[in-house]
């Protein structure tokens, strides 16, 4: 097994891999025998009409789901196999915030900390969530954030979950134009540093080294 | 290990901020033990003898109370996504919220029991007796009451259904709870009631957290 893998040159194997995945919800077929790529350095712009399969896709990308056919590899392994080494790489935002809204922003950050296995000093948590335009609001329960600054706490978490890969669902949404602008150059800032993304939205995005897959 | 203690203090800490949802399911616990020494009367004998059962089957129900809440609001809020895709093992975050529903559900009924039990005049070593089986019998109800809770996420209606699923497993634990309470109180040996609750926890112990984990994941997917 181990020689099979070492055989693939690791500097040009694509990390993120899925072949020939098919994906059933309900009695529909949402695609089948999709292949996906993303190498680092690489963003995946997922498009398509609503109720096509982008969540769906991006779910079987995660993990969480897994497909009715075909296999999603990280460096070549199968993710089944073994999950949290991928997981440990993996940072996912869907569609709902997954913050606890009766904690505040930072408890929010430091929970998500201990759960993802990283350290986070509290100097880190701090400057980070400053940073996306919290200062001041860190002591408050997440309730009392509106939806933006929501997706900003989202921001600050992705900053210091440190994971290569980013699958996110709908990032842009709720956002104001500056944190549209800021997102975007987090992404940027995330593929110089070999880091891979696969995300969906519905508007045209600025970033380089960005591929369109439409479904 | 981190993670895991991770989970049940934010699940504590959660309820220290939203406390009147367990205090509901505290406060059932202690009107209904109150109603029947009201609803029966003075008569000290009967009381006696109808204690254990009714305490016993009263901790089922206010355990049932709070078991909707164990993943439903992780689940409506994202959170159980991410925790299943934390690299930490997710049978051992599933065993923090359990533990954590022990601590806040389980925990304050053994605590209040010897004060229910005064009501239905029982004497200080029942009252032990009691404790001891609700000690070793209420750590059952939350691990079992997880998987109903696991396996009812997202269903409409799901509270009653997780009753229905739930309810039927927890019997033999009020079994020998309630009966080792009244074999001390006519003077039998309660060891035998005991062993069993003890096998009954650990079996519990053993399995349910990988049951419910897998049940957690089958339901977001």
């Amino acid at each position: 097994m181990t020689a099979i893998n070492s055989s693939i040159p690791q500097s040009t194997a694509p990390i993120l891999e899925a072949r020939a995945i098919t994906c059933v919800r309900g009695e529909r077929e949402l695609f089948s025998r999709l292949d996906v790529q993303v190498s680092p350095g690489e963003c995946l712009h997922v498009r398509g009409e609503n109720g096509v399969g982008k969540t769906s896709l991006l779910r079987l990308l995660t993990g969480l789901a897994s497909p009715e056919s075909g296999d999603v590899l990280w460096n070549g392994t199968p993710i089944k196999k073994d999950s949290s080494e991928y997981h440990s790489k993996l940072l996912f935002l869907g569609h709902r915030d997954a913050l606890k809204e009766d904690l505040t922003a930072l408890e929010n950050l430091r929970m998500y900390a201990a759960i993802d296995g990283i350290k986070l000093a509290d100097v880190e948590a701090f400057s980070t969530l400053w940073r996306f335009g919290l200062k001041g609001r860190e002591d408050l329960p997440v309730n009392c954030l509106s939806a933006g600054q929501k997706k900003r706490v989202l921001m600050a978490r992705m900053l210091t979950r440190r994971a290569q890969v980013w699958i996110l669902d709908e990032p842009f949404n709720a956002l104001d134009a500056q944190a549209v602008q800021e997102l975007q150059s987090l992404i940027a800032q995330h593929l110089e540093g070999n880091g891979l993304v696969v995300l969906t939205s519905h508007q045209p995005l600025e970033i380089s080294n960005l591929r369109v897959l439409d479904l | 290990m981190n993670a895991f203690i991770t989970i049940v203090e934010r699940d504590l800490l959660l309820v220290m901020r939203r406390k009147s949802e367990v205090l509901t399911a505290l406060f059932f616990f202690v009107i209904v033990t109150s109603l029947f020494p009201l609803g029966i009367g003075a008569d000290s004998a009967l009381l006696r003898k109808i204690a254990p059962g009714v305490i016993w089957v009263a901790a089922l129900l206010s355990t049932l109370l709070g078991l909707q809440r164990m993943f439903a609001a992780d689940y409506a809020d994202g959170t159980l996504e991410q925790l299943v895709l934390s690299p930490n093992s997710f049978t051992s975050l599933v065993f923090g919220k359990i533990v954590a529903h022990w601590l806040v559900c389980g925990l304050p009924l053994v605590l209040l029991a010897p004060v229910i039990g005064i009501q239905f005049d029982l004497n200080a070593e029942s009252l032990r007796v009691l404790m001891a089986t609700l000690l070793l019998g209420t750590p059952v109800l939350s691990l079992l009451g997880s998987i109903g809770a696991a396996l009812t996420l997202g269903v409409r209606g799901g509270s009653v259904l997780m009753s229905l699923l739930i309810l039927p497993l927890y019997i033999p634990v009020l079994i020998f709870g309630a009966g080792a309470v009244y074999a001390s109180s006519v003077g039998l040996d309660i060891s035998g009631h005991f062993s069993l609750l003890g096998a009954l926890f650990i079996l519990a112990l053993a399995f349910v957290p990988w049951v419910s984990a897998t049940a957690v994941k089958i339901a977001i997917e």
